[in-house]
């Protein structure tokens, strides 16, 4: 049972369906990131997955844009509170590159430029579920919110949308990734609450 | 000493001490039964509840690092702001708000810790940077410490009297609209020159710690990088806001 603060009221505000409990509407777009912002030029941008047979997935920057771009509509939820609906996005389904990839295993470990990891299911990238971002709003990916490229899974934290991404890892196991081991949750579902481990 | 047990358990805490820190800031030590110690750069979650049962929650970081049950916030009012002006105007010795954490593992400084380090704030960035502060001088800790503290104004500063009177950190300010009669450095916000004349210690690289809104914080890592520090080395800690 919560105790009550003497005073306080609150703000009038909007009940809307779409926001995930605790969650509040923002308007901006807020940054977080743990350190200084990568700037990874296009041309020496790559993007990688690795199985466990040590296979090597590569596509450059020319080949993501000559795959099917998607554009993509969601509400994106961050763990420090903030949800931003109806945001809207340019990349390339997580379909169209497994499309390429035999692995047995269950985990991803995502790799971002700048040492960043975070640890994914392999089902919730798939499925439409996720995409490699390389637009925003129609222009390209501002460096402050990822670009050149970004992880996009927009229905977990948006910590797990590793900006700056660089390459996915095949993982038998559910290793914990950067912010996993820094006491956030596992896996962050918003509409469950799982913010901290 | 991983002190991040029980961060899902909302435990009442209660004010016992406010006081203004500047026109805008101000500190509140909360009591809270059963928090049991944090680490120097951890946060808080901070829950109010109306009486109508709304909530809001809020994160706040830690200004103290001490091991019991009694946590110093340090809050900077937001114009139009829904929690902060309430925190800095309204709310009194003996209200109670929840608390949930110590929260973050990542932007904090041990007393183990022995490599030189740069702390850079902005505003109320200097929360957190001041856990640091106070833990190395309780520890005794002989690494080198050098605080960059960006302010609008003499009068804005958190902690400015416990800052002049600290051994162990070499203080820099920095005034971004007003500075002091006679201060050398025009008003003038933190560029890269400010940052070159600082060097923490002959040799070794220091650990930097940067934290402040997050258009300071973004702007100051960019110039460290430029500058040749090692991204690896920079830890970030952004508030929102400009
Ligand atoms: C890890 C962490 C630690 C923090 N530590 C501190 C701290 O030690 N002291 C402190 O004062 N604050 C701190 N903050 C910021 C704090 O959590 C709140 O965001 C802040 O108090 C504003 O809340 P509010 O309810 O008054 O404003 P809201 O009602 O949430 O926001 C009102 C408007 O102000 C903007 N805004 C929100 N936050 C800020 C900001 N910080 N600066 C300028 N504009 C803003 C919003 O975008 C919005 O437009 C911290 C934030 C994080 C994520």
């Amino acid at each position: 049972m919560a105790v009550f603060t003497r005073g306080f009221g609150g703000r009038a505000r909007e009940q809307d369906d779409r926001l995930p409990p605790g969650q509040f509407l923002t308007e901006d777009f807020p940054v977080l990131s743990a350190g200084p912002t990568p700037r990874i030029d296009t041309d020496e941008w790559e993007f990688q997955i690795r199985t466990e047979t040590g296979e090597t997935h590569r596509w450059d920057w020319a080949a993501m844009q000559a795959l099917q771009q998607d554009d993509i509509t969601r509400d994106i939820h961050c763990v420090t509170r903030w949800t931003k609906l109806g945001t809207s996005w340019q990349g390339v389904s997580l379909d169209t590159l497994f499309a390429e990839v035999e692995s047995g295993y269950d985990f991803v470990m995502a790799h971002a430029y700048g040492g960043y990891t975070t640890n994914v299911p392999l089902d919730d990238l798939l499925d439409g579920k996720a995409w490699i971002a390389t637009g925003f709003d129609g222009e390209p990916l501002a460096a402050e919110h990822g670009g050149p490229a970004r992880l996009l899974i927009p229905h977990l934290y948006f910590w797990k949308s590793a900006k700056w991404i660089r390459g996915l890892v095949m993982q038998q196991d559910d290793e914990p990734g950067f912010w996993e081991q820094n006491g956030y949750h596992a896996y962050g579902d918003p509409w469950l609450e799982q913010r901290y481990s | 000493m991983r002190r991040t047990g029980h961060v899902d358990v909302w435990k009442a805490a209660t004010v016992v001490a406010a006081t203004q820190l500047t026109p805008s800031g101000r500190s509140l030590i909360l009591d809270a039964p059963g928090w049991g110690g944090n680490l120097a750069g951890q946060h808080a979650d901070v829950r109010l509840t109306a009486p109508d049962g709304y909530q809001a929650v809020r994160s706040y970081s830690i200004a103290s690092a001490d091991a019991g049950d009694r946590i110093e916030i340090a809050v900077d009012r937001v114009p139009d702001g829904e929690v902060s002006p309430f925190l800095v105007d309204a709310i009194e010795v003996g209200d109670q708000v929840e608390v949930r954490g110590p929260l973050g593992g990542w932007f904090v400084w041990r007393p183990e810790d022995t490599e030189p380090v740069l702390l850079i704030g902005g505003g109320s960035g200097i929360v957190p940077l001041m856990a640091m502060v106070r833990a190395h001088e309780a520890a005794g800790s002989t690494s080198p410490f050098r605080l960059v503290y960006s302010v609008r104004s003499p009068q804005d500063a958190f902690f400015a009297d416990e800052l002049a009177a600290a051994t162990g950190v070499e203080v820099t300010w920095i005034y971004t609209r007003r500075a002091p009669d006679g201060w050398a450095r025009p008003a003038g916000r933190l560029v890269a020159t400010d940052l070159q004349a600082l060097e923490v210690t002959g040799g070794e690289a220091p650990s930097v710690f940067v934290c402040g809104p997050t258009g300071f914080v973004e702007a100051v890592a960019d110039t460290l990088v430029a500058i040749g520090h090692d991204p690896a080395r920079i830890k970030t800690e952004r508030f929102g806001g400009s």
